[in-house]
Parts: C-alpha cells; structure tokens; sequence
C-alpha cells in the first residue's frame, strides 16, 4: 500500500478500460450506424456511405428544427444574461443573506423534474390571463429556469473571484458612478467566467427534450423533437443526425474547456 | 465668546450628523435603486417556477365539480392499480439503477484516484463528455446495439449465443441498463471529490499506528464517505425519477412509469386528464424532493466533516478538473 499509492494496478486499469468501453460503446455504434451502408449480422459493416450525411443536409425539416434550436437557445440564454446578471452581481455583493435562497432555487431542478415542470406550466399558461402556452413565450420562460442554475453558480463564482465588492468599492471611491463601475469595471472582470456559464447553458438547452416535447412539441420541432420523431423512420439517418449533434456539442465542450483553463492560467499568473 | 466656544462643537456635531444623515440618504437611495436589478429575475422565478408549482397544487386538490379542496384525485390514483403500477415501476427502476450506479460509480472512482493527474483528468472528462450523450439520443444507440434488430442482438442470434437469454431492450431490464448507463458518469464525477478528500497522510498516519488496510476503510474511510455515498444515492434516485427522455423514447407509453404516465396525461393525444396529472405530478415531485432533502442533509453532514479537519489540500484542488457542471441533470 505504502509503495503503490500513486500507481493504478492491472485491476484498476482493467476497470477503467471496462468503464470506457461500456461509456464509449453507444456512441461508437451510433457513429459506425451512420456511416453504414448497411449493417447487419456482422461486427462491422460491409460497405460504408456518405449517403445519411448527404440527405441529412437535404433534409429541409432538419435544417429547420436545427436554426429552430439555435435561435431559442440563444434568445434564451440572452435572456438569461440580461436578468441574470444584474440579479446575481446585487445578491452576491448587497445581499449576502439572500444566497441561502439562491441555493433553494439552485437545487429545486432537481426537486421539480422536466415532467413535473411542464405540468405545473401547462396548468398555469393555458388558461387565465397570461394564456401563452404551446409558444415559444413559455418554453423561454421555462429555459430560463432550466439554466438558472448553471448561470447563477457560474456568475456568483465568477464575482467572487475577481472580488467584485472591493472592486466596485475602489471604483466609487475613484469617482465612479455605481452604473458606470459595473459596466466598466466589474463586468469586463467577468466575462470570462460568464462566457462559459452561457456556453454551458447553451449546450445543456440545446439537449433539452422533455420541456420542449411537452410544452410546444405539436408546434414547434427543435433539433431533439426532430430527431424523435425520425428514429422510428431511419435508424441510419437519424444516426447521422445524432452524432452531428452530438459533434456540435463536442466541439462546444472543448471550447468550454479551452476557455476554463485559460481562465485558470490567468488567475495563476 | 463663552457661549459661542460652547456652542461651536455643537454645531460642527450637528453638521457631521448632517453629513452623515445625508450619506446615509444617499447610500439607501443608491440601494433602494439596487433593488432594482432584482425585479426582471424575480418576476422571472416567480412566472416560470413557483406560479406554477402553486398552480400545480391547487389544481391537484380541486375537485373535479364545484369548487372547495379534495383529495379526490390522489383517492383515485391511490385506488387504481394501473397508477400505483407505474409509481412502484418509477421506485424500482430508480432504487436499482441508482444502487447500480453508486456501486459502479463507488469501484471507478476509487480507481481513478489511483492514476496519475494528467490520465485522471482525461478520464474524468471522457466521462464527462459522454453524459452528454443521454436522452433521445441514449436510447436510440441503445436500440442500434440491443434493440429487437440490434446489432449485437441479430450476432448473438446468428452465432447462436443465447447470454441474454430473457432480456428485452423494451422491458425492465432493458430500462434499468440505459438508466445505469447515464447514472455511473454522475456518480463518479459526484464520488470522486470525496474519495479525493481522503487525504495520503491519514492512511500513512493510520498504518503508522499499526491499523491495517481494513481497519483504515472501517474506521476512517467508510465514515468519511459515507455522507457523500448517501448523498450521492438522493441526487442519483431523484435524476432517475425525473427521467423522462429516455424513457419515453426507449418504451414509450409501453411500459407503465409515472414520468412517462404524466407526460401522456398531461400533453398526450389519447387520454387528455391534466386533473389527475398534477396529481401524480405532485406525488412524483414529493418523491424527488424526498431524495434532494437526504442530498441536503448529507451535504451538511459532510461539511461539518470538513471544516473540523484544520487543513485542506488547497494547493491540489486547482488541479482538479472543472466538471462540466457538478449538481448539473444528466437527463433533460
């Protein structure tokens, strides 16, 4: 034990292999699907296409619920931004006593599931005077508590790094107005950290599917609503739509974590 | 001139109480002003959250004629086999995938400890990239591998392996493997930090003192990580409650689960009962926060752990990756 501290043995490498194996395994199968002309009682595929990915990209409706998906996830974490920002900075440096609150609203995504959400909303939005639902008005609105979390840990951490109290304190004390210290002191300090809790927001809306279904899935296809209704249709095509979505988010997870280390990096120098 | 010295400290005090006064009026004007960048956010949370939660709940204990508070709709639930059917499938799929989960989560997180730093990062974030992958999407690649005319389901046949002998992608068994399969990245990425907190020198310090391997894990690490594990178990039972993507998808209304019964009840286009959704809504809603509470009081179990050890490997926490998002869903 003393000399092995550091060291994975055989059985733990084993394991890890097995863990990767079973996590990469689905993903895998979705990849070799969608290149796959067809795919049938062998290991792997006899012949290979591009073809899924071609009438992937032909495909109107998917194109469609792709720009549908882009435009609502960006309106609405540009939503979030706006209130979310002002709400955050005045709680974490005025109102400290109201963070025990925060951590409430923080947690209750995981007391209130997507399912029972959607009930609660449809119930509320139906009827009465604000009769919004089956819009694209009720599903912003329930994005914005789906990323409320993300944003407001990734905000508040943010704050607190750069020691926004302080700062702004210093600023007023140089003559700087309140309004003009957030927005020439603070917020430059934290767009970092404030671009990846959006960016993070982004990814996690643009998987969202249960809201979305039963909020506006008669009326409006996101790129998850989409890719339901074609698995029944085409294993193969919806393959390719699956591993391009998943691609996209990939690829956004890297930048994400680009950006976390230069961050990182930065405070450290 | 007596009078007048008297008088002057009088005065200055009563210009500072002035200026103080006016700070003061200035300060709170500045705060009341403040308050302001909280309206657009609470008017938001109010809207979207608790206005219908409270809609939620009032419109579960209406009766369904005429006006007044009735149980009504939970007699009815508590009264039908079909639903208590779907509340029992709900609590099993999601005792056994979380137990899975903790389990698998609990070896693998011990394993990654054993690693060195640059291999542990990379293995966390695999980990992390493919909770990503749940949902719709999850439940399709478990159908291209398992599914009736999956790929391994047509080799096993052709090659005349039977290993899965009574297994169905679309009952069960079938459920709880996708459910595992979007539950052990959480755990892990959960679990890990605390098994991390188990700090070199206690074990050194413990066989030092001539404890054996066992008597470490008995005495120190068990305790240590228990209110993690427990904690851990409430976010993982509550994730898989919540479920719905996947289950929708994999089994639709086939097989009967209480997230799936309410989404159908709510928003389906065969039987439309909002009534008694909010209901189950509310029943499922009771048993997540159930599972959030145990969270809750884990964690602060697990604090008070913490902060009574004097030191914390501070320099070494900045080498731990940044998990996407730790507390984040895994199923949306």
């Amino acid at each position: 034990m003393e000399s092995g501290i550091k060291r994975a043995g055989i059985a733990h490498r084993l394991l890890m292999l097995l863990l990767m194996i079973y996590l990469l395994l689905p993903l895998l199968a979705t990849c070799i699907y969608a290149f796959a002309q067809e795919w049938q009682t062998t290991v792997l595929p006899e012949r290979w296409t591009l073809e899924w990915f071609g009438e992937m990209f032909r495909d109107l409706r998917f194109l469609e619920s792709l720009w549908t998906s882009l435009y609502l996830c960006l309106i609405s974490v540009a939503i979030s931004l706006i209130v979310m920002l002002p709400a955050v900075f005045v709680i974490t440096v005025y109102l400290p006593k109201w963070e025990s609150f925060m951590k409430g609203l923080v947690v209750l995504p995981y007391a209130v599931p997507g399912v029972v959400a959607a009930v609660g909303l449809i119930r509320a939005y139906s009827s009465g005077p604000l009769e919004i639902a089956g819009t694209a008005y009720i599903l912003i609105g329930a994005y914005f508590v789906v990323v409320l979390p993300y944003m407001y840990q990734g905000i508040r951490n943010s704050l607190l790094t750069v020691s926004a109290g302080p700062l702004l304190a210093a600023a007023e004390l140089l003559g700087a107005s309140r309004t003009r210290a957030f927005a020439s002191v603070i917020l430059p300090n934290i767009w970092p950290g404030v671009l990846v809790s959006s960016l993070l927001s982004f990814s996690v809306l643009f998987g969202e599917f249960v809201l979305t279904n039963m909020l506006v899935g008669g009326q409006i296809q996101t790129i998850q609503v989409y890719l339901y209704h074609r698995v029944g249709e085409s294993g193969h095509l919806a393959s390719a739509i699956a591993i391009t979505y998943f691609v996209f988010i990939l690829l956004l997870s890297a930048l994400l974590m680009k950006l976390g280390q230069k961050m990182n990096g930065g405070l450290k120098g | 001139m007596v009078p007048s010295v008297k008088w002057s400290p009088a005065k200055t005090a009563n210009e500072a109480v002035e200026i103080k006064e006016r700070r003061v009026a200035r300060l709170k004007r500045s705060n009341r002003w403040v308050w302001l960048g909280l309206v657009p956010f609470l008017l938001m949370v109010l809207m979207f959250q608790f206005i219908p939660i409270v809609s939620m709940l009032t419109g579960s204990l209406k009766p369904a004629e005429g006006a007044g508070i009735s149980f009504g709709f939970y007699e009815r639930i508590l009264k039908s086999a079909y639903y208590l059917q779907a509340i029992k499938n709900s609590l099993l799929i999601s005792a056994a995938s979380s137990a899975i989960g903790i389990a698998v989560g609990l070896v693998c997180a011990y394993a990654v400890t054993r690693f060195p730093f640059k291999t542990r990062d990379r293995l966390l974030m695999l980990s992390n990239m493919t909770s990503n992958f749940a949902g719709v999407p999850l439940a399709f690649a478990y159908i291209i591998l398992l599914g009736s005319n999956g790929v391994f389901t047509l080799l096993f046949k052709q090659w005349g392996l039977d290993i899965f002998g009574g297994f169905d992608l679309y009952s069960w068994s079938g459920l709880v493997l996708v459910y595992v399969y979007f539950q052990v990245p959480l755990a892990l990425l959960l679990l890990y930090p605390s098994f991390y907190g188990i700090r070199d020198q206690w074990r050194e310090a413990a066989s030092l003192l001539g404890a054996s391997r066992w008597q470490f894990w008995a005495t120190i690490g068990v305790p240590v990580l228990s209110p993690a594990v427990f904690g851990t178990l409430g976010i993982l039972f509550a994730n898989a409650m919540g479920a719905y993507a996947t289950a929708y998808a994999l089994v639709g209304g086939n097989y009967n689960l209480l997230a799936v019964r309410i989404g159908s009840l709510v928003s389906g286009d065969v039987v439309n009962q909002p009534q008694l959704g909010n209901a189950l809504a509310i029943i499922l809603a009771l048993s997540t926060l159930l599972a959030v509470f145990l969270n809750h009081l884990m964690t602060k179990r697990s604090q008070l752990l913490h902060t009574a050890s004097p030191a914390k490997p501070v320099r070494r926490s900045r080498r731990m990756p940044v998990p996407r998002s730790v507390g984040a869903k895994e199923e949306l």
